[in-house]
């Protein structure tokens, strides 16, 4: 029924007002004053997060720089465990999962969105792990956050056929005030590093397990036994809401793009696109972007800042867009919103002729 | 899909990697480290060195060699052959004894141990009373007797290592009979020589320190003749007819002493201080060899004056009234003489003298006049001066390996043209399939042309660059200035020179272009000097350009090393490389990557500051493109090593710590504090205890200096408590960070690489020069070369044609560039000598970027991820060197394939299929803690390698089931000629009845 379409209109930054009249003023510029919608935005990462109260609205309007780019959908087709969750969405196939379980499930009670937060973290594979293990992703969101943690080594006790056995292992040391690690307060110091992105650390020294780190850096995953065992997931309960473990379980309630079974997947396929080098062509001289963003409509806002995100993001377009078929364009979307130039510069394989070329910084 | 699509398990390639690969570590190549024992067989020829961690290695003729290593790693203190036996014996320093053969198999002799003992005494008695101190095969070769420290003489029988209780020499039996006054003041003696009679096997010589040397008759148990020695004995030499024998003493004196059936108790003949009358250290071993014409040799190691010459080691020789002292630049360890071993032969007539050194083995040629040292064909000194980078170079074409030999022999013209003495044993190797260099370039600024065809690895040639600078040091200071009237009448001997006059002249890079004879090399001052080969001498000026890599980059300041001063006006260059272009990179820092393309005439270097090419054939700069992140202040002001090795240094001494902290809560046992261990244990918990334990060890160390009364001592054993506290208080941990544009030295060229590809489009290949950085970023440049026939009118054009970021941001050790038939390109200049096919240009190219952490493969001329293998992110291993290693199948002589040799910071060597990056094989190789064998490893393009085991060895290995080169070598006891021999024999066939 909605075709995609875009508004642009302008909001005074300082006193953004209350949320009732911003919807209403919606509402009132698309001309869809009788359907009841969803309105999202995309914030600074690119991640489209809800407005639906006075606080949320004036974070949006206050984070926007230059522009707040608002999403409207249908109230009744709003997907909510999309918010907060697109960096995953880049990938094909948990798209297909995405939607698939948006078929099933039912829609989310309001409360349990994570109305402000774009993921940093996440707790995956809670069903095949022992209680006492927890596996944690980070997700390093460009450059503008250290992962900020030190490992070091030690010894762990483990049960053996021979009863209990030390054995050398690898313990996180050390917590950078500010970083990544820290503030998803998921990873503890002297929690005991077991594996890294699926490979267990047994029988490797201090110094491989930091090259494994780093070399997975873009995308860590690290399997601890935390030191404070108190905080565990207890299996049996698994409703969300019950406060002293709140904060690890919304994440994974919220993150079924994320639950790879990690076992089995193949590392190569995780990060196909997520590594893709910068290839410079020619000289120096600037050139354009061919059709590369040209996936959906007509653009909302051009913006003229001088950063590379920003020039890269000046051909991209946004929609008004209902209806579960542009749920994967927004993400699509978003995606190539992301401010990381990584991600940014994917080369579409293939999409390019012989002479023309690609992307300039 | 593409995990439907990983390798299973072909049987056919299953097979195939059989057929291709194999890991063996061949031969050991230079000279042993930290040698500690001499043994020298005259019946086999065969000389046999330890070492202090418990090797021995044996060698004879050239290509004949053994190795062992004791289970124990102790230090070999000992070694003695069996008289006319292919066995040996070597004494440990815990006391062991232990009984080698050379065994036969399938038609090659091995090595092997046969037994081991240990000494042991009655119960209650001190250890000192079973220290061995002097061993002595009996020429029976039924028996073994050893000196002890207690004074008293073990028997041991041979080959069964079991003690003759009822044979021993006690200490007391020996003293019975000597004058009263003597004994009071010389009890408790360690034996310090046990030496047989000549003639007569039943009477041996046994010296003690103390001075006293008795003659014992074996079969009476008693003693014949006392010497009453004054001073204290170092060592003991019989005459050859058994009339006479020699004594050195402590004082650096020796002494002659008659046996004669009358007296029983001689005064000495003569006693002679050789470099009196001031006090001399003293003389530790002797010889005293006949001639035929009447004046013997004798020769002695030590004596000089303590005063002047007390820190030198020298060997002297006298013979008649020609007498030189040996100089040795290391520490001598043992040495020997050959000499006539023939029974009846009337005279010793000595043809040569082995010295060990701790550093190398001299040979001097006793026959010719002015005993000039014969050049060794093996046991090569690599580290005469250190080693700084090495560089191997498969299948030398003939020409050119004649040029570099012809060169060489005109630099050893100071050596003797006798051949190698020690010639025991029959080497059975095939000849080496080809000619293969390894050129080692060191700190002093001189490359070595090493001839590592074969087992041996012998030096061809010597290249020096410091020529072409001015240095502090004038050459000709250097040369031994003593006269004919200079006493004691030195003389320096060896190759072994540790010290540089300049470091800047160290050699960094080297690239030897076997088709041209061009060799670039490159050094510690940004130094890149481009020779040719010339068969005479020659004088010319040495053109000279500079590159500035910094460019238009103002503001910084180098703070590092000057660049190095070169000669004006032409220099004169003896017949060999010579150099014609020096290009000096501004700022002076080391050269960190080299390539060189003879067909183009183009030399390109790299530095961590920026990379250049210059076109040799015209001496001009073609272009320089700095890499340098504005921001790395670190690569900017000094010089790498300074900063790397600080940090590096600071990471051991870390682990340093941590290990004495480790083994010290061993030793603490269990009693010890176990809760630490506990995992809940809190930082807090952890960190005091081990504050209090840095405390404990400050008192040990307090409690230890207090005996020293030197105010220094103090005031260091208190900064090292401190600073051990200090960093006790830190722990040894990791950063986990992403890499970063900003990270330091990002723009340090690692690899540079020429290739003939498809840079632009598909329709047209051009030259192109690829770089890549440590930041992983990857430079690509479009050249233009002028046709030969315009080469020298035309410049030579370069343009930036493109530039890879790897996302991952890890060093980039290795490009390469794959034609059409996934073939890695041919090296320049080996089409044209039909030694390998034209790439294919028709298929599109592919290129290979290697970083530290990853392989990848990318299409040309468009630049897009093809396929990947990571190493780092699944192993946690890095790449440290790589290389495209040609395997041939050992069952069919058709199949050859190109694959990757990967060496990895852990010491594993992997080997990468191309062009699908398939890991193949995987091979333990290096110890990971061993940082320099890993750094110092060259892989050759068949599949073999080397690396450095120590400062001076050489470990060969090879991947390959085809290329292998290994000694393999037959020791056959030579034919018993005298009448004594078969004596001998019937007493051996005795003594098996009897057992």
């Amino acid at each position: 029924q909605f075709g995609a379409e875009f508004r642009r209109f302008s909001l005074d930054r300082y006193k953004p007002g209350k949320f009732e009249d911003f919807y209403k003023l919606i509402l009132h510029i698309h001309h869809i004053a009788s359907l009841e919608v969803m309105i999202g935005y995309a914030d600074v990462h690119g991640d489209l997060l809800p407005i639906n109260n006075d606080d949320n609205f004036f974070k949006a309007v206050s984070s926007a720089h230059p522009l707040l780019r608002v999403f409207i959908q249908r109230q009744d087709e709003v997907d909510y465990s999309n918010f907060g969750t697109n960096t995953l969405s880049r990938k094909k196939k948990a798209l297909v999962t995405l939607r698939n379980d948006n078929l099933r499930r039912r829609p989310h009670l309001n409360i349990s969105l994570p109305h402000d937060f774009r993921p940093v973290s996440s707790i995956i594979d809670v069903d095949i792990l022992p209680e006492t293990h927890r596996r944690v992703r980070l997700y390093r969101h460009g450059c503008e956050k250290p992962l900020g943690f030190y490992i070091r080594d030690g010894t762990s006790v483990r049960v053996t056929p021979h009863g209990l056995e030390k054995v050398p292992g690898i313990f996180i040391s050390r917590m950078v005030p500010g970083g990544l690690a820290e503030s998803t307060g998921l990873l503890a110091v002297n929690d005991e590093v077991l594996e890294v992105n699926g490979i267990e650390v047994a029988g490797k020294t201090l110094d491989q397990v930091t090259d494994m780190m780093i070399a997975n850096s873009h995308n860590l995953i690290i399997t601890v036994k935390p030191a404070n065992q108190r905080n565990n997931i207890i299996r049996s309960s698994r409703m969300s809401g019950s406060s002293g473990q709140s904060t690890d379980s919304t994440a994974s309630h919220h993150s079924l793009p994320t639950s790879h079974v990690l076992q089995n997947f193949h590392p190569d396929e995780m990060e196909s696109d997520e590594e893709a080098d910068i290839v410079i062509e020619g000289g120096l001289e600037p050139q354009h972007i061919p059709k590369l963003h040209s996936l959906t409509s007509s653009s909302l806002s051009r913006l003229n800042g001088s950063s590379l995100s920003h020039r890269l993001q000046r051909d991209l377009v946004l929609n008004n867009s209902s209806g579960r078929e542009s749920n994967g364009n927004i993400h699509k979307l978003l995606s190539s919103l992301k401010t990381d130039p990584r991600h940014s510069l994917v080369i579409p394989r293939g999409g390019i002729e012989e002479d023309g070329t690609v992307i300039t910084l | 899909m593409r995990r439907f699509l990983r390798p299973g398990h072909d049987p056919v390639r299953e097979r195939l990697k059989r057929d291709l690969f194999q890991f063996n570590k061949t031969v050991e190549h230079g000279f042993p480290h930290q040698p500690s024992a001499l043994g020298y067989s005259p019946f086999l020829r065969l000389m046999a060195i330890g070492t202090r961690s418990g090797a021995i290695k044996l060698y004879g003729a050239p290509g004949v060699e053994f190795m062992g290593l004791h289970e124990e790693n102790n230090t070999v203190m000992q070694i003695h052959f069996i008289p006319d036996q292919c066995q040996l014996v070597t004494l440990l320093d815990d006391n062991s004894l232990h009984l080698w053969s050379l065994k036969q198999h399938s038609g090659a002799s091995e090595l092997q141990e046969e037994r081991r003992f240990t000494l042991k005494g009655p119960p209650g008695s001190p250890p000192s009373a079973t220290q061995v101190t002097a061993v002595l095969p009996h020429s029976s070769r039924e028996l073994l007797y050893l000196g002890t420290e207690s004074g008293s003489v073990f028997v041991v029988e041979l080959p069964s290592l079991r003690p003759l209780e009822e044979r021993a020499v006690a200490a007391e039996a020996v003293l019975q009979r000597v004058p009263e006054d003597y004994c009071n003041r010389r009890s408790c003696e360690l034996v310090e020589a046990l030496r047989e009679h000549p003639k007569n096997p039943n009477q041996i010589l046994i010296g003690y320190s103390r001075g006293l040397i008795v003659l014992w008759d074996l079969q009476n148990s008693q003693v014949t003749h006392h010497f009453l020695g004054s001073q204290q004995l170092e060592n003991l030499y019989w005459q050859r007819d058994g009339s006479k024998f020699i004594s050195c003493h402590y004082d650096g004196s020796y002494t002659q002493w008659p046996v004669s059936n009358d007296n029983r108790q001689p005064e000495p003949l003569e006693n002679v201080v050789p470099y009196g009358p001031f006090p001399c250290k003293a003389i530790s071993k002797i010889y005293w060899q006949t001639t035929k014409n009447g004046l013997p040799y004798i020769i002695f190691q030590g004596g000089m004056p303590r005063a002047s010459y007390g820190d030198r080691h020298s060997i002297s020789v006298i013979h008649g009234s020609q007498q030189t002292a040996f100089d040795f630049t290391s520490r001598v360890i043992d040495f020997f003489i050959i000499f006539s071993s023939e029974p009846t032969a009337e005279f010793d007539d000595p043809s040569a003298m082995v010295v060990l050194a701790e550093e190398e083995l001299v040979v001097i040629d006793l026959k010719s006049a002015g005993w000039p040292a014969v050049h060794p064909p093996y046991l090569a000194s690599l580290h005469c001066s250190a080693i700084t980078c090495s560089h191997h170079v498969s299948n030398i074409p003939l020409k050119l390996w004649e040029r570099i030999i012809s060169a060489g022999s005109k630099q050893n013209i100071h050596y003797s043209t006798m051949p190698w003495p020690i010639d025991g044993g029959t080497n059975l190797a095939p000849d080496p399939p080809q000619r293969d260099l390894l050129l080692t370039g060191h700190e002093d600024g001189t490359v070595r042309f090493w001839d590592a065809s074969g087992v041996c690895l012998h030096l061809l040639y010597k290249l020096s660059t410091v020529r072409v600078f001015l240095t502090d040091a004038d050459p000709n200071d250097n040369m031994n200035t003593l006269g004919e009237d200079e006493w004691p009448p030195l003389r320096k001997v060896g190759t072994f020179d540790p010290y540089s006059d300049d470091p800047r002249l160290g050699i960094q890079k080297i690239y030897l272009c076997k088709y041209s004879g061009y060799l670039a090399v490159a050094g510690t001052a940004g130094q890149v000097l481009v020779m040719e080969l010339n068969d005479e001498d020659a004088e010319h000026v040495v053109d000279h350009a500079e590159a500035d890599l910094l460019q238009d980059q103002e503001g910084y300041r180098w703070k590092g090393h000057e660049k190095l001063k070169t000669r004006d006006g032409p220099v004169r260059f003896e017949a060999g490389f010579q150099p014609f272009v020096l290009v000096q990179c501004q700022p002076p820092a080391v050269v960190t990557s080299l390539a060189l393309h003879s067909e183009w005439k183009l030399v390109a270097f790299g530095t961590s500051h920026g990379f250049g090419l210059f076109d040799h054939q015209q001496k001009r700069l073609v272009f320089v493109k700095c890499t340098l992140h504005p921001s790395d202040q670190l690569a900017l002001e000094g010089p790498l090593s300074r900063v790397k090795s600080l940090k590096k240094s600071l990471r051991q001494s870390f682990r340093r710590i941590r290990r004495s902290r480790v083994s010290s809560r061993k030793r603490r046992g269990a009693g010890g504090n176990t809760s630490e261990a506990s995992p809940d244990c809190s930082a807090q918990r952890s960190r005091s205890a081990s504050l209090s334990w840095g405390r404990g060890r400050g008192d040990v160390s307090d409690l230890q200096n207090v005996s020293f009364p030197l105010k220094v001592q103090e005031a260091n054993a208190k900064f090292d408590q401190d600073a051990l506290q200090e960093m006790e208080l830190a722990p040894v941990q990791r950063k986990i960070e992403a890499r970063s544009a900003e990270d330091s030295f990002t723009g340090f060229v690692r690899t540079l690489y020429f290739a003939d590809t498809f840079l632009r489009d598909s329709s047209r290949h051009c030259p192109s020069l690829w770089a890549g950085t440590n930041g992983g970023t990857v430079y690509a440049f479009c050249l233009r070369v002028p046709p030969a026939e315009r080469r020298m009118d035309e410049p030579v054009r370069a343009e930036q044609a493109k530039e890879i970021q790897l996302m991952h941001r890890a060093p980039v050790v290795g490009i390469l560039v794959l034609d059409g038939r996934s073939t890695p390109l041919p090296e320049p200049l080996e089409v044209a000598h039909d030694l390998s096919k034209s790439p294919d240009m028709q298929g599109s190219h592919q290129l290979l970027v290697v970083s530290e952490e990853q392989l990848k493969v990318f299409t040309l001329p468009k630049v897009s991820s093809k396929l990947k293998l990571k190493l780092t992110a699944l192993e946690g291993c890095r790449v440290r060197k790589v290389t495209v290693a040609n395997f041939g199948s050992c069952k069919t002589s058709d199949y050859s394939e190109n694959d990757l040799a990967v060496l990895t910071n852990l010491g594993d060597i992997q080997i990468i299929s191309l062009p699908f990056l398939k890991l193949q094989i995987r091979y333990p190789c290096i110890r990971k803690e061993d940082v320099s064998g890993i750094a110092s490893c060259v892989f050759t393009k068949y599949g073999q390698g080397f690396y450095l085991i120590s400062p001076s060895e050489f470990e060969r290995f090879s991947l390959s089931t085809k290329w292998l080169v290994e000694p393999q070598c037959i020791v056959d006891v030579p034919e018993l000629t005298s009448n004594n021999h078969v004596n001998n024999r019937s007493g051996v066939e005795n003594a098996a009845r009897k057992s």
